[in-house]
Protein backbone atom coordinates (compact mmCIF):
# COMPACT_ATOMS: atom_id res chain seq x y z
CA UNK A 1 0.00 0.00 0.00
CA UNK A 2 2.46 2.51 0.90
CA UNK A 3 4.65 1.65 -1.91
CA UNK A 4 1.66 2.18 -4.42
CA UNK A 5 1.06 5.48 -2.72
CA UNK A 6 4.85 6.08 -3.19
CA UNK A 7 4.63 5.27 -7.06
CA UNK A 8 1.92 7.51 -7.75
CA UNK A 9 3.39 10.52 -6.07
CA UNK A 10 6.50 9.65 -8.58
CA UNK A 11 4.19 9.20 -11.00
CA UNK A 12 2.34 12.36 -10.51
CA UNK A 13 5.55 14.28 -10.47
CA UNK A 14 6.88 13.34 -13.84
CA UNK A 15 2.98 13.62 -15.18
CA UNK A 16 3.47 17.56 -13.70
CA UNK A 17 6.72 17.67 -15.26
CA UNK A 18 5.51 15.99 -19.03
CA UNK A 19 2.79 18.35 -18.99
CA UNK A 20 4.58 21.30 -18.76
CA UNK A 21 6.83 20.29 -20.96
CA UNK A 22 4.53 19.85 -23.38
CA UNK A 23 2.91 23.46 -22.74
CA UNK A 24 6.37 25.06 -22.99
CA UNK A 25 7.09 23.63 -26.43
CA UNK A 26 3.67 24.20 -27.60
CA UNK A 27 3.65 27.89 -26.74
CA UNK A 28 7.72 27.96 -28.35
CA UNK A 29 6.53 26.43 -31.60
CA UNK A 30 3.75 29.41 -31.50
CA UNK A 31 6.36 32.10 -31.45
CA UNK A 32 8.86 30.92 -33.99
CA UNK A 33 5.83 30.76 -35.88
CA UNK A 34 4.84 34.49 -35.11
CA UNK A 35 7.97 36.18 -34.41
CA UNK A 36 9.12 36.27 -38.44
CA UNK A 37 5.48 37.55 -39.43
CA UNK A 38 5.89 40.55 -36.42
CA UNK A 39 9.29 41.41 -37.36
CA UNK A 40 9.35 41.49 -40.73
CA UNK A 41 5.86 43.69 -40.40
CA UNK A 42 7.90 46.08 -37.45
CA UNK A 43 10.82 46.63 -39.67
CA UNK A 44 8.62 47.36 -42.53
CA UNK A 45 6.89 50.20 -40.64
CA UNK A 46 10.45 51.03 -38.82
CA UNK A 47 11.83 51.40 -42.74
CA UNK A 48 8.43 52.60 -44.29
CA UNK A 49 6.34 54.50 -42.28
CA UNK A 50 8.36 57.99 -42.75
CA UNK A 51 8.21 57.64 -46.29
CA UNK A 52 4.00 57.58 -46.02
CA UNK A 53 2.38 60.73 -46.11
CA UNK A 54 -1.09 62.08 -48.13
CA UNK A 55 0.87 62.40 -51.42
CA UNK A 56 1.94 58.70 -51.86
CA UNK A 57 -2.17 57.69 -51.83
CA UNK A 58 -2.82 60.54 -54.13
CA UNK A 59 0.35 61.18 -56.53
CA UNK A 60 1.86 59.34 -59.37
CA UNK A 61 5.65 58.98 -59.27
CA UNK A 62 8.11 61.91 -59.75
CA UNK A 63 10.83 61.86 -62.32
CA UNK A 64 14.52 60.61 -60.79
CA UNK A 65 15.57 63.32 -58.65
CA UNK A 66 12.57 65.13 -57.43
CA UNK A 67 11.22 64.82 -54.30
CA UNK A 68 7.41 63.29 -53.23
CA UNK A 69 5.74 61.75 -55.61
CA UNK A 70 3.80 58.61 -54.85
CA UNK A 71 2.13 54.99 -55.66
CA UNK A 72 -1.65 55.91 -56.82
CA UNK A 73 -0.47 54.28 -60.26
CA UNK A 74 0.42 50.91 -58.62
CA UNK A 75 -2.38 50.96 -56.26
CA UNK A 76 -5.23 51.55 -58.88
CA UNK A 77 -3.00 49.16 -60.59
CA UNK A 78 -2.98 46.64 -58.11
CA UNK A 79 -6.42 46.59 -57.67
CA UNK A 80 -7.74 46.19 -61.01
CA UNK A 81 -5.18 43.18 -61.58
CA UNK A 82 -6.39 41.48 -58.63
CA UNK A 83 -10.31 42.23 -59.37
CA UNK A 84 -9.52 40.22 -62.48
CA UNK A 85 -7.55 37.60 -61.08
CA UNK A 86 -10.60 37.11 -58.72
CA UNK A 87 -12.96 36.96 -61.68
CA UNK A 88 -11.53 34.48 -63.11
CA UNK A 89 -9.54 32.64 -60.63
CA UNK A 90 -12.65 32.17 -57.76
CA UNK A 91 -15.13 31.40 -60.14
CA UNK A 92 -13.31 28.34 -62.34
CA UNK A 93 -11.50 27.25 -58.46
CA UNK A 94 -14.64 26.75 -57.10
CA UNK A 95 -16.20 25.52 -59.79
CA UNK A 96 -13.00 22.47 -60.53
CA UNK A 97 -13.43 22.00 -56.74
CA UNK A 98 -17.15 21.13 -56.65
CA UNK A 99 -16.46 18.94 -59.56
CA UNK A 100 -13.95 17.08 -57.59
CA UNK A 101 -15.52 16.84 -54.32
CA UNK A 102 -19.36 16.21 -55.66
CA UNK A 103 -19.25 14.76 -59.03
CA UNK A 104 -16.04 12.99 -60.07
CA UNK A 105 -15.36 11.13 -57.01
CA UNK A 106 -13.08 8.22 -58.02
CA UNK A 107 -13.14 8.79 -61.81
CA UNK A 108 -9.97 9.37 -64.04
CA UNK A 109 -10.88 12.53 -64.96
CA UNK A 110 -11.10 13.74 -61.49
CA UNK A 111 -7.67 12.37 -60.49
CA UNK A 112 -6.16 13.92 -63.43
CA UNK A 113 -7.93 17.57 -62.40
CA UNK A 114 -6.53 16.76 -59.36
CA UNK A 115 -2.80 16.53 -59.93
CA UNK A 116 -2.93 18.64 -62.96
CA UNK A 117 -3.87 21.24 -59.89
CA UNK A 118 -1.06 20.39 -57.59
CA UNK A 119 1.81 20.59 -60.62
CA UNK A 120 0.02 23.78 -61.30
CA UNK A 121 0.62 25.01 -57.66
CA UNK A 122 3.97 24.22 -57.84
CA UNK A 123 4.82 25.60 -61.59
CA UNK A 124 6.93 28.62 -60.67
CA UNK A 125 5.29 32.06 -60.76
CA UNK A 126 7.67 33.22 -63.42
CA UNK A 127 6.86 30.40 -66.08
CA UNK A 128 3.62 31.55 -65.47
CA UNK A 129 4.22 34.91 -66.58
CA UNK A 130 6.02 33.45 -69.77
CA UNK A 131 3.13 31.27 -70.58
CA UNK A 132 0.48 34.50 -70.70
CA UNK A 133 2.71 36.46 -72.75
CA UNK A 134 3.21 33.78 -75.22
CA UNK A 135 -0.33 32.93 -74.92
CA UNK A 136 -2.20 36.71 -75.03
CA UNK A 137 0.59 39.68 -75.11
CA UNK A 138 2.64 38.03 -78.22
CA UNK A 139 -0.47 37.62 -80.26
CA UNK A 140 -2.14 41.02 -79.03
CA UNK A 141 1.36 42.71 -79.34
CA UNK A 142 0.59 45.10 -76.12
CA UNK A 143 1.37 44.42 -72.55
CA UNK A 144 -1.56 44.30 -70.70
CA UNK A 145 -3.60 44.55 -67.35
CA UNK A 146 -5.81 41.94 -68.57
CA UNK A 147 -2.54 39.83 -69.12
CA UNK A 148 -1.70 40.25 -65.74
CA UNK A 149 -5.17 38.92 -64.29
CA UNK A 150 -4.99 35.94 -66.24
CA UNK A 151 -1.55 35.08 -64.76
CA UNK A 152 -2.47 35.88 -61.75
CA UNK A 153 -5.71 33.85 -61.86
CA UNK A 154 -4.42 31.26 -63.21
CA UNK A 155 -2.03 31.32 -60.09
CA UNK A 156 -5.02 31.40 -57.42
CA UNK A 157 -7.08 28.40 -59.43
CA UNK A 158 -5.30 25.25 -57.78
CA UNK A 159 -5.24 26.61 -54.53
CA UNK A 160 -9.02 28.12 -54.84
CA UNK A 161 -9.97 24.35 -56.14
CA UNK A 162 -8.49 22.03 -53.66
CA UNK A 163 -9.47 24.03 -50.47
CA UNK A 164 -12.93 24.04 -51.82
CA UNK A 165 -12.43 19.98 -52.51
CA UNK A 166 -11.29 19.51 -49.36
CA UNK A 167 -13.71 21.70 -46.99
CA UNK A 168 -16.92 20.23 -49.46
CA UNK A 169 -15.64 16.74 -47.88
CA UNK A 170 -15.28 17.78 -44.29
CA UNK A 171 -19.21 18.48 -44.59
CA UNK A 172 -20.61 15.51 -43.21
CA UNK A 173 -22.72 12.92 -45.21
CA UNK A 174 -25.75 12.70 -43.34
CA UNK A 175 -26.86 16.20 -44.31
CA UNK A 176 -26.50 15.86 -47.96
CA UNK A 177 -28.78 12.74 -46.99
CA UNK A 178 -31.24 14.98 -45.67
CA UNK A 179 -31.50 17.56 -48.90
CA UNK A 180 -31.46 14.34 -51.26
CA UNK A 181 -34.36 12.88 -49.52
CA UNK A 182 -36.36 16.25 -49.48
CA UNK A 183 -36.90 15.58 -53.11
CA UNK A 184 -34.48 18.48 -53.68
CA UNK A 185 -31.87 18.03 -57.12
CA UNK A 186 -28.61 17.15 -56.81
CA UNK A 187 -27.02 19.91 -58.06
CA UNK A 188 -29.31 22.31 -56.06
CA UNK A 189 -28.45 20.02 -53.08
CA UNK A 190 -24.86 20.60 -53.65
CA UNK A 191 -25.15 24.44 -54.40
CA UNK A 192 -27.54 25.58 -51.62
CA UNK A 193 -26.60 23.19 -49.24
CA UNK A 194 -23.16 20.76 -49.31
CA UNK A 195 -21.61 24.50 -50.78
CA UNK A 196 -23.08 26.77 -48.57
CA UNK A 197 -22.49 24.48 -44.96
CA UNK A 198 -18.21 24.24 -46.08
CA UNK A 199 -18.67 28.23 -47.39
CA UNK A 200 -16.35 29.76 -44.37
CA UNK A 201 -13.95 27.22 -45.44
CA UNK A 202 -14.44 27.97 -49.15
CA UNK A 203 -13.77 31.58 -48.83
CA UNK A 204 -10.43 31.08 -46.91
CA UNK A 205 -9.43 29.39 -49.18
CA UNK A 206 -9.82 31.99 -51.81
CA UNK A 207 -8.40 34.49 -49.44
CA UNK A 208 -5.17 32.55 -49.28
CA UNK A 209 -5.11 32.33 -52.79
CA UNK A 210 -5.84 36.14 -52.80
CA UNK A 211 -3.00 37.06 -50.71
CA UNK A 212 -0.75 34.78 -52.48
CA UNK A 213 -0.51 36.54 -55.82
CA UNK A 214 -1.37 40.14 -54.41
CA UNK A 215 2.42 39.59 -53.68
CA UNK A 216 3.66 38.54 -57.04
CA UNK A 217 5.90 40.03 -59.01
CA UNK A 218 7.49 37.45 -61.54
CA UNK A 219 4.19 36.80 -63.41
CA UNK A 220 3.69 40.47 -64.29
CA UNK A 221 6.83 41.64 -65.46
CA UNK A 222 6.09 40.27 -68.85
CA UNK A 223 2.56 40.64 -68.62
CA UNK A 224 1.09 44.23 -67.07
CA UNK A 225 4.36 45.46 -67.26
CA UNK A 226 4.08 48.59 -65.68
CA UNK A 227 3.00 51.91 -66.19
CA UNK A 228 3.95 55.18 -64.67
CA UNK A 229 0.29 56.71 -65.15
CA UNK A 230 -2.85 55.66 -63.48
CA UNK A 231 -4.81 53.24 -65.55
CA UNK A 232 -7.71 51.18 -65.36
CA UNK A 233 -7.92 50.41 -69.10
CA UNK A 234 -7.34 46.21 -69.54
CA UNK A 235 -5.90 46.26 -72.66
CA UNK A 236 -2.94 48.88 -72.10
CA UNK A 237 -0.35 48.08 -69.66
CA UNK A 238 -0.54 48.49 -66.08
CA UNK A 239 1.45 49.12 -62.91
CA UNK A 240 1.23 46.90 -59.58
CA UNK A 241 2.59 47.17 -56.06
CA UNK A 242 5.02 44.40 -56.17
CA UNK A 243 6.33 45.31 -59.68
CA UNK A 244 7.30 49.02 -58.48
CA UNK A 245 8.40 48.20 -55.25
CA UNK A 246 11.16 45.84 -57.09
CA UNK A 247 11.98 48.54 -60.02
CA UNK A 248 12.56 51.28 -56.76
CA UNK A 249 14.03 48.31 -54.87
CA UNK A 250 16.62 47.94 -57.54
CA UNK A 251 17.15 51.20 -58.62
CA UNK A 252 19.62 53.40 -56.99
CA UNK A 253 17.93 56.27 -55.65
CA UNK A 254 17.64 56.30 -51.84
CA UNK A 255 14.04 58.18 -52.05
CA UNK A 256 12.79 55.34 -54.62
CA UNK A 257 14.84 52.54 -51.63
CA UNK A 258 12.46 54.85 -49.38
CA UNK A 259 9.21 54.85 -51.36
CA UNK A 260 9.83 50.94 -51.76
CA UNK A 261 9.79 50.32 -48.19
CA UNK A 262 6.68 52.57 -47.54
CA UNK A 263 4.72 50.89 -51.17
CA UNK A 264 5.70 47.39 -49.18
CA UNK A 265 3.82 48.52 -46.13
CA UNK A 266 0.97 49.48 -48.00
CA UNK A 267 0.82 46.27 -49.63
CA UNK A 268 0.29 44.52 -46.54
CA UNK A 269 -1.58 46.43 -44.95
CA UNK A 270 -4.03 46.21 -47.94
CA UNK A 271 -4.04 42.68 -48.31
CA UNK A 272 -4.33 42.14 -44.14
CA UNK A 273 -7.05 44.97 -44.86
CA UNK A 274 -9.11 42.99 -47.49
CA UNK A 275 -8.99 39.52 -46.33
CA UNK A 276 -10.54 40.57 -42.74
CA UNK A 277 -13.33 43.14 -44.56
CA UNK A 278 -14.44 39.44 -46.36
CA UNK A 279 -14.49 38.08 -43.34
CA UNK A 280 -16.45 40.87 -41.98
CA UNK A 281 -19.18 40.37 -44.64
CA UNK A 282 -18.57 36.91 -44.98
CA UNK A 283 -20.01 36.26 -40.88
CA UNK A 284 -22.44 38.46 -40.69
CA UNK A 285 -25.38 37.28 -39.83
CA UNK A 286 -24.54 33.84 -38.72
CA UNK A 287 -26.77 32.22 -36.38
CA UNK A 288 -27.28 31.55 -32.44
CA UNK A 289 -25.31 27.84 -31.80
CA UNK A 290 -24.42 27.26 -36.07
CA UNK A 291 -21.48 25.29 -36.54
CA UNK B 1 -53.56 10.86 -46.72
CA UNK B 2 -51.30 7.99 -47.04
CA UNK B 3 -50.89 5.38 -49.56
CA UNK B 4 -50.34 2.12 -49.55
CA UNK B 5 -46.57 0.22 -50.66
CA UNK B 6 -46.63 -2.91 -52.88
CA UNK B 7 -42.88 -4.61 -53.25
CA UNK B 8 -42.20 -7.68 -55.35
CA UNK B 9 -39.32 -9.34 -55.92
CA UNK B 10 -36.95 -6.74 -54.66
CA UNK B 11 -33.44 -7.46 -54.71
CA UNK B 12 -30.96 -5.07 -53.90
CA UNK B 13 -26.85 -4.92 -54.22
CA UNK B 14 -23.90 -3.00 -52.54
CA UNK B 15 -21.20 -3.54 -55.05
CA UNK B 16 -20.87 -7.93 -54.93
CA UNK B 17 -22.56 -8.31 -51.65
CA UNK B 18 -26.26 -8.93 -51.99
CA UNK B 19 -28.30 -7.34 -49.22
CA UNK B 20 -31.75 -8.12 -49.78
CA UNK B 21 -33.77 -11.27 -51.52
CA UNK B 22 -36.24 -11.92 -53.29
CA UNK B 23 -38.85 -9.73 -51.07
CA UNK B 24 -42.02 -9.03 -51.33
CA UNK B 25 -44.67 -7.73 -48.82
CA UNK B 26 -47.39 -5.31 -48.85
CA UNK B 27 -47.63 -2.12 -46.85
CA UNK B 28 -50.95 -0.66 -45.98
CA UNK B 29 -51.87 2.66 -46.00
CA UNK B 30 -52.02 4.63 -42.81
CA UNK B 31 -50.84 2.43 -40.50
CA UNK B 32 -47.63 1.94 -38.57
CA UNK B 33 -45.38 -1.18 -40.07
CA UNK B 34 -42.07 -2.16 -38.04
CA UNK B 35 -39.20 -3.70 -39.28
CA UNK B 36 -36.72 -5.74 -36.61
CA UNK B 37 -33.90 -7.90 -37.39
CA UNK B 38 -30.32 -7.80 -36.13
CA UNK B 39 -27.71 -5.52 -37.07
CA UNK B 40 -27.13 -5.89 -41.02
CA UNK B 41 -30.18 -7.58 -41.76
CA UNK B 42 -31.11 -5.64 -44.86
CA UNK B 43 -33.74 -3.44 -43.09
CA UNK B 44 -32.16 -0.32 -43.71
CA UNK B 45 -31.53 -0.93 -46.84
CA UNK B 46 -34.92 -1.83 -47.42
CA UNK B 47 -36.49 1.47 -46.50
CA UNK B 48 -33.81 3.03 -48.86
CA UNK B 49 -35.38 1.11 -51.67
CA UNK B 50 -38.76 2.43 -50.72
CA UNK B 51 -37.35 6.17 -51.83
CA UNK B 52 -34.87 5.78 -53.95
CA UNK B 53 -32.19 6.97 -51.66
CA UNK B 54 -30.05 3.62 -52.43
CA UNK B 55 -29.42 4.01 -55.63
CA UNK B 56 -27.05 7.13 -54.29
CA UNK B 57 -24.22 5.00 -53.38
CA UNK B 58 -22.42 4.51 -56.50
CA UNK B 59 -21.91 0.87 -55.89
CA UNK B 60 -25.50 0.16 -55.57
CA UNK B 61 -27.96 -1.69 -57.68
CA UNK B 62 -31.43 -2.74 -56.89
CA UNK B 63 -34.11 -4.67 -59.21
CA UNK B 64 -37.55 -5.21 -58.74
CA UNK B 65 -40.63 -3.73 -58.34
CA UNK B 66 -42.28 -0.84 -55.68
CA UNK B 67 -45.13 0.42 -56.56
CA UNK B 68 -46.24 3.22 -54.10
CA UNK B 69 -50.30 4.49 -54.35
CA UNK B 70 -50.32 2.40 -57.40
CA UNK B 71 -46.74 4.29 -59.05
CA UNK B 72 -43.69 2.05 -59.85
CA UNK B 73 -41.51 4.39 -58.58
CA UNK B 74 -38.49 2.62 -60.82
CA UNK B 75 -39.86 3.19 -64.01
CA UNK B 76 -42.65 5.23 -63.55
CA UNK B 77 -41.54 8.49 -61.76
CA UNK B 78 -37.75 10.31 -61.26
CA UNK B 79 -35.98 9.87 -58.47
CA UNK B 80 -36.43 13.41 -57.07
CA UNK B 81 -40.31 13.10 -57.44
CA UNK B 82 -40.44 10.01 -55.57
CA UNK B 83 -38.43 11.33 -52.59
CA UNK B 84 -40.74 14.23 -52.38
CA UNK B 85 -43.61 12.48 -51.84
CA UNK B 86 -41.95 9.71 -49.82
CA UNK B 87 -40.14 11.79 -46.47
CA UNK B 88 -37.35 10.41 -44.61
CA UNK B 89 -36.07 10.40 -40.83
CA UNK B 90 -32.66 9.39 -40.43
CA UNK B 91 -30.72 7.65 -37.75
CA UNK B 92 -28.91 10.16 -36.41
CA UNK B 93 -30.51 14.13 -36.66
CA UNK B 94 -29.50 15.84 -39.80
CA UNK B 95 -30.59 19.37 -39.46
CA UNK B 96 -29.20 21.95 -41.64
CA UNK B 97 -26.54 23.58 -39.05
CA UNK B 98 -26.35 26.59 -41.07
CA UNK B 99 -30.02 27.55 -41.24
CA UNK B 100 -32.39 28.73 -38.59
CA UNK B 101 -34.86 26.65 -36.72
CA UNK B 102 -37.82 28.33 -39.50
CA UNK B 103 -35.67 27.75 -42.40
CA UNK B 104 -34.91 24.04 -42.06
CA UNK B 105 -38.30 23.05 -41.71
CA UNK B 106 -38.98 25.53 -45.01
CA UNK B 107 -36.40 23.73 -46.51
CA UNK B 108 -37.88 21.70 -48.50
CA UNK B 109 -40.24 23.75 -50.16
CA UNK B 110 -37.77 26.52 -50.51
CA UNK B 111 -35.06 24.52 -52.39
CA UNK B 112 -37.83 23.24 -54.67
CA UNK B 113 -38.32 26.64 -55.55
CA UNK B 114 -41.24 27.88 -53.50
CA UNK B 115 -41.52 31.01 -52.14
CA UNK B 116 -44.45 32.63 -50.76
CA UNK B 117 -43.98 34.13 -47.78
CA UNK B 118 -47.55 33.77 -45.99
CA UNK B 119 -47.83 30.05 -47.26
CA UNK B 120 -44.49 29.11 -45.97
CA UNK B 121 -45.43 31.06 -42.20
CA UNK B 122 -48.11 28.64 -42.09
CA UNK B 123 -46.74 25.42 -43.29
CA UNK B 124 -43.89 25.85 -40.82
CA UNK B 125 -45.94 26.47 -38.02
CA UNK B 126 -48.33 23.51 -38.75
CA UNK B 127 -45.36 21.55 -39.66
CA UNK B 128 -43.68 22.12 -36.28
CA UNK B 129 -47.00 21.54 -33.90
CA UNK B 130 -47.48 18.21 -35.96
CA UNK B 131 -43.79 17.42 -34.87
CA UNK B 132 -44.61 18.44 -31.32
CA UNK B 133 -41.88 20.87 -31.42
CA UNK B 134 -43.45 24.43 -32.12
CA UNK B 135 -44.05 25.06 -28.51
CA UNK B 136 -40.64 24.66 -27.48
CA UNK B 137 -38.91 26.48 -30.25
CA UNK B 138 -41.54 29.53 -31.51
CA UNK B 139 -40.01 32.24 -30.03
CA UNK B 140 -36.41 31.46 -31.13
CA UNK B 141 -37.51 30.27 -34.77
CA UNK B 142 -35.50 32.60 -36.78
CA UNK B 143 -32.85 33.55 -34.63
CA UNK B 144 -30.92 29.95 -33.34
CA UNK B 145 -29.78 27.16 -35.96
CA UNK B 146 -30.88 24.09 -36.05
CA UNK B 147 -27.64 22.57 -34.67
CA UNK B 148 -28.36 24.54 -31.65
CA UNK B 149 -31.08 22.31 -30.34
CA UNK B 150 -30.88 19.09 -28.26
CA UNK B 151 -30.82 15.88 -29.87
CA UNK B 152 -34.45 15.26 -28.93
CA UNK B 153 -35.56 18.37 -30.33
CA UNK B 154 -33.17 18.06 -33.51
CA UNK B 155 -35.03 14.73 -34.14
CA UNK B 156 -38.18 16.32 -34.33
CA UNK B 157 -37.05 19.20 -36.33
CA UNK B 158 -36.02 16.66 -38.97
CA UNK B 159 -39.76 15.18 -38.82
CA UNK B 160 -41.01 18.39 -39.24
CA UNK B 161 -39.06 18.96 -42.43
CA UNK B 162 -39.78 15.80 -43.47
CA UNK B 163 -43.47 17.00 -43.05
CA UNK B 164 -43.29 20.03 -44.43
CA UNK B 165 -43.18 19.24 -48.60
CA UNK B 166 -46.47 16.85 -47.45
CA UNK B 167 -45.35 13.87 -47.51
CA UNK B 168 -48.07 10.20 -48.42
CA UNK B 169 -45.56 8.14 -46.82
CA UNK B 170 -43.01 8.53 -43.66
CA UNK B 171 -39.72 6.16 -43.53
CA UNK B 172 -38.44 6.26 -40.00
CA UNK B 173 -34.71 4.78 -40.47
CA UNK B 174 -34.26 3.72 -36.43
CA UNK B 175 -35.27 7.40 -35.67
CA UNK B 176 -34.90 6.85 -32.17
CA UNK B 177 -31.67 5.06 -31.75
CA UNK B 178 -29.46 8.07 -30.76
CA UNK B 179 -32.49 9.55 -28.07
CA UNK B 180 -32.62 9.46 -24.53
CA UNK B 181 -35.78 7.08 -22.92
CA UNK B 182 -37.73 10.75 -22.60
CA UNK B 183 -37.11 11.81 -26.40
CA UNK B 184 -37.75 8.18 -27.69
CA UNK B 185 -40.62 8.48 -26.13
CA UNK B 186 -42.07 11.41 -27.69
CA UNK B 187 -40.78 10.51 -30.68
CA UNK B 188 -43.24 7.52 -30.34
CA UNK B 189 -46.49 9.55 -29.19
CA UNK B 190 -45.53 11.37 -32.54
CA UNK B 191 -45.96 7.92 -34.28
CA UNK B 192 -49.02 7.19 -33.22
CA UNK B 193 -50.40 10.82 -33.83
CA UNK B 194 -48.88 10.77 -37.62
CA UNK B 195 -50.46 7.49 -38.91
CA UNK B 196 -53.75 8.74 -38.95
CA UNK B 197 -52.44 10.56 -42.09
CA UNK B 198 -49.52 9.11 -43.05
CA UNK B 199 -48.28 5.79 -44.04
CA UNK B 200 -45.36 5.35 -41.86
CA UNK B 201 -42.63 2.97 -42.46
CA UNK B 202 -40.38 2.36 -38.99
CA UNK B 203 -36.88 0.34 -38.78
CA UNK B 204 -35.82 -0.24 -35.57
CA UNK B 205 -33.79 -2.37 -32.88
CA UNK B 206 -35.96 -1.82 -30.17
CA UNK B 207 -38.59 -4.93 -30.48
CA UNK B 208 -40.30 -2.85 -27.82
CA UNK B 209 -40.80 -0.04 -29.68
CA UNK B 210 -41.96 -1.72 -32.65
CA UNK B 211 -44.62 -3.39 -29.67
CA UNK B 212 -45.93 -0.32 -28.89
CA UNK B 213 -46.37 1.86 -32.20
CA UNK B 214 -46.47 -0.51 -35.02
CA UNK B 215 -49.83 -2.68 -36.48
CA UNK B 216 -47.62 -4.95 -39.07
CA UNK B 217 -43.97 -5.95 -38.17
CA UNK B 218 -41.41 -7.57 -40.58
CA UNK B 219 -38.67 -9.75 -39.59
CA UNK B 220 -35.07 -9.13 -41.58
CA UNK B 221 -32.57 -11.91 -41.46
CA UNK B 222 -29.47 -12.05 -43.67
CA UNK B 223 -30.98 -10.16 -46.34
CA UNK B 224 -34.58 -12.45 -46.80
CA UNK B 225 -38.06 -11.45 -45.16
CA UNK B 226 -38.41 -14.59 -42.85
CA UNK B 227 -41.97 -12.89 -41.14
CA UNK B 228 -44.64 -10.33 -41.83
CA UNK B 229 -47.71 -10.53 -39.56
CA UNK B 230 -49.51 -7.86 -37.42
CA UNK B 231 -47.09 -7.09 -34.69
CA UNK B 232 -50.00 -8.60 -32.23
CA UNK B 233 -49.36 -12.13 -33.94
CA UNK B 234 -45.00 -11.50 -34.56
CA UNK B 235 -44.51 -11.32 -30.78
CA UNK B 236 -47.08 -13.76 -29.34
CA UNK B 237 -47.43 -16.61 -31.69
CA UNK B 238 -44.78 -16.52 -34.62
CA UNK B 239 -45.11 -18.73 -37.11
CA UNK B 240 -41.09 -19.32 -38.24
CA UNK B 241 -38.43 -20.76 -35.44
CA UNK B 242 -35.98 -17.95 -36.30
CA UNK B 243 -38.64 -15.06 -35.61
CA UNK B 244 -39.32 -16.95 -31.88
CA UNK B 245 -35.44 -17.19 -31.71
CA UNK B 246 -34.98 -13.28 -32.42
CA UNK B 247 -37.90 -11.72 -30.46
CA UNK B 248 -37.45 -14.09 -27.43
CA UNK B 249 -33.26 -12.91 -27.53
CA UNK B 250 -31.75 -16.29 -28.04
CA UNK B 251 -29.87 -14.59 -31.15
CA UNK B 252 -29.17 -11.21 -32.14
Amino acid sequence: MASQLQSSRINRRWRWFANHMATVLAVGATIAVIAPLVAIFLDLVYKGASSLNWNFFTKTPAPVGEMGGGMLNAIVGSAVLLGVASAMGVPVGIAAGIYLSEFGRGTKLSNLVRFTADVLNGVPSIVMGISVYALIVAPEKTFSAFAGGVALGIMMIPTVARTTEEMLLMVPHPIREAALGLGVPNWRSVLSITLKTALPGVITGCMLAFARVAGETAPLLFTAFGNPFVSTALNQPIEALPLQIYVYALSPYDEWHRLAWAGSLVLIVLIVVSVALVRLVTTRGVLKGAS
Amino acid sequence: MGVGIEVNLLNAWYGANHTLEDITLHIPANEATALIGPSGCGKSTFVRCLNRMHETNPIAKVTGEVKVGGVDIYSETSAVEVRRRIGMVFQRPNPFPTMSIYDNVASGLRLNGFRVRRVLDEVVERSLKHAALWEEVKDDLKKKSGASLSGGQQQRLCIARALAVDPEVLLMDEPASALDPVSTAKIEDLIFELKSQYTIVIVTHNMQQAARVAERTGFFLNGKLIEFDSTHKIFTNPSDKRTEDYITGRFG
